[in-house]
């Protein structure tokens, strides 16, 4: 079978700053591994709010990241 | 025939439903882009009470998603020309209105009185407000928020058997920094965004009051305008969010919830122009809005310098010791400010807390 890796979901501001909303990921094991990815690859990410959901579920703390799943970066919004 | 018949006559609707709608009483907080389609389908919808909360005013460019508002509301408060409108289409529902903004002094009372909140402000401050009131009085929440062509809808503080509730900190334990926030004017909105949020959010209200469907219960839902895109993810109980929210009455009444104060100094329109009396040459108060923006200042005097031409002007400001800079808001006068404090270290630079909006608020409130 094709080695697929993970699906990344981006939205609002995110999704703006790393000029993508959707990429695909290899070789990543925990959401606390797929964080250092993601700050060293877009620093533009340094300091700002979201928040992690593994496969529609909001994760707060590191979890194991299986292939195929697919982690979304949540942002607040606030506008109305 | 009724007014509600075709939906009284769907299943698992009826007349159950229908009189649980008429027995309930549900807050809006803000008549704007979310509240204006809200209210509407709220209203036609049979809700017995509805009470609307808004402290602002009706400007042409709301009108673009603002719908209950007419080119000749402008000017005129919100929550006053919406309530009368609501009420001239349907003569039983019993409306009110709150022509102020929500704060942590007067939001526990307003709150308390109704079965079920909506929150369709605009800005994080009020977000944080709305929501740990309805922790503490544990009042379901059904919130809405956009931004560019997107929207967040979800339903908080609703515990069912073998669930517990979850609210908007589980998601977001903390608010984010004043320079994580968009610019509330130049960001640009297609009116049918706010508008399809906003009837999501009524929707929402309408499913949980009456019993029907399955109401966002613990869960985030994500829209796209571009793509038409939905995304769903659950929220669980997050542990730090209680690390930051207040627990009880006092700690609420007490908690600062203006984002802007942490960062740089923010001060009151009284302490601005007391400042300005004391040293008139001193003090250099500048409007940084758009110049079309309204309403304007006609009573005290300042400059100016919308936000873009700031550092094209830095001769004028260099005048000054003091540099007191505000905005529609408040929020973009912060940023103002802070690149101001930058640019001119040996400055005392300050932001006025509410901008254009509070002055306004304190001169009715005379």
């Amino acid at each position: 079978m094709e080695h697929i890796g993970i699906k990344v979901l981006a939205f609002g501001m995110i999704a703006e700053k790393i000029e993508a909303t959707e990429f695909y990921l290899q070789h990543i094991k925990t959401t606390d591994e797929f964080m250092e990815y993601l700050t060293e690859k877009y620093p533009q990410l340094q300091g700002m709010k979201f928040t992690l959901s593994l496969n529609k579920n909001i994760i707060n703390k590191n979890t194991a990241i299986s292939e195929g799943s697919v982690v979304a970066l949540l942002p607040p919004f606030s506008g109305g | 025939m009724n007014r509600f018949e075709r939906q009284i006559k769907l299943e698992g609707f009826g007349n159950i439903g229908q009189q649980k709608l008429r027995d309930a009483k549900v807050l809006v907080v803000g008549a704007g882009g979310l509240g204006c389609p809200a209210l509407l389908y709220l209203a036609a919808a049979g809700i017995g009470t509805i009470a609307i909360a808004d402290g602002d005013s009706v400007s042409i460019s709301n009108l673009n998603r603002q719908i209950i508002f007419s080119e000749r509301d402008v000017n005129k408060l919100k929550a006053e020309v919406a309530a009368n409108y609501l009420k001239e289409k349907y003569n039983d529902l019993h409306i009110e209105t709150i022509n102020a903004f929500l704060t942590n002094e007067n939001s526990l009372q307003i709150i308390t009185k109704y079965d079920l909140i909506i929150d369709g402000s605009d800005n994080f401050e009020t977000r944080y407000l709305i929501n740990d009131a309805c922790v503490l009085l544990h009042k379901p929440l059904v919130f809405g928020a956009i931004f560019q062509n997107e929207g967040q809808v979800a339903v908080f503080n609703v515990s069912r058997k073998n669930i517990t509730s979850t609210n908007y900190r589980d998601v977001f334990p903390d608010p984010p920094l004043p320079e994580e926030i968009p610019d509330c004017n130049i960001t640009g909105v297609l009116g049918v965004l706010p508008g399809i949020i906003g009837v999501m959010m009524a929707s929402e209200a309408i499913k949980l009051l009456s019993g029907f469907g399955k109401p966002l219960i613990n869960k985030l839902l994500f829209y796209n305008l571009i793509t038409n895109s939905f995304y769903e993810t659950e929220i669980l109980p997050n542990i730090n969010a209680t690390v930051t929210a207040p627990i009880t009455f006092e700690e609420f009444t007490s908690t600062n919830y203006n984002l802007q104060c942490k960062l740089v100094a923010t001060i009151s329109w009284s302490e601005a122009l007391t400042m300005k009396n004391q040293s008139q040459n001193n003090v250099l108060l500048v409007d940084i809005r758009e110049l079309h923006e309204q309403p304007r200042l006609d009573d005290i005097e300042y400059t100016n310098i919308p936000m873009q031409e700031l550092f094209n002007s830095t001769e004028e400001l260099s005048k000054a010791e003091n540099i007191v800079v505000f905005c529609q808001s408040g929020i973009r006068s912060v940023k103002a400010a802070k690149a101001l404090a930058d640019t001119f270290p040996h400055k005392s630079i300050f932001s006025i807390n509410g901008g254009i909006s509070h002055y306004k608020k304190t001169a009715t409130n005379k």
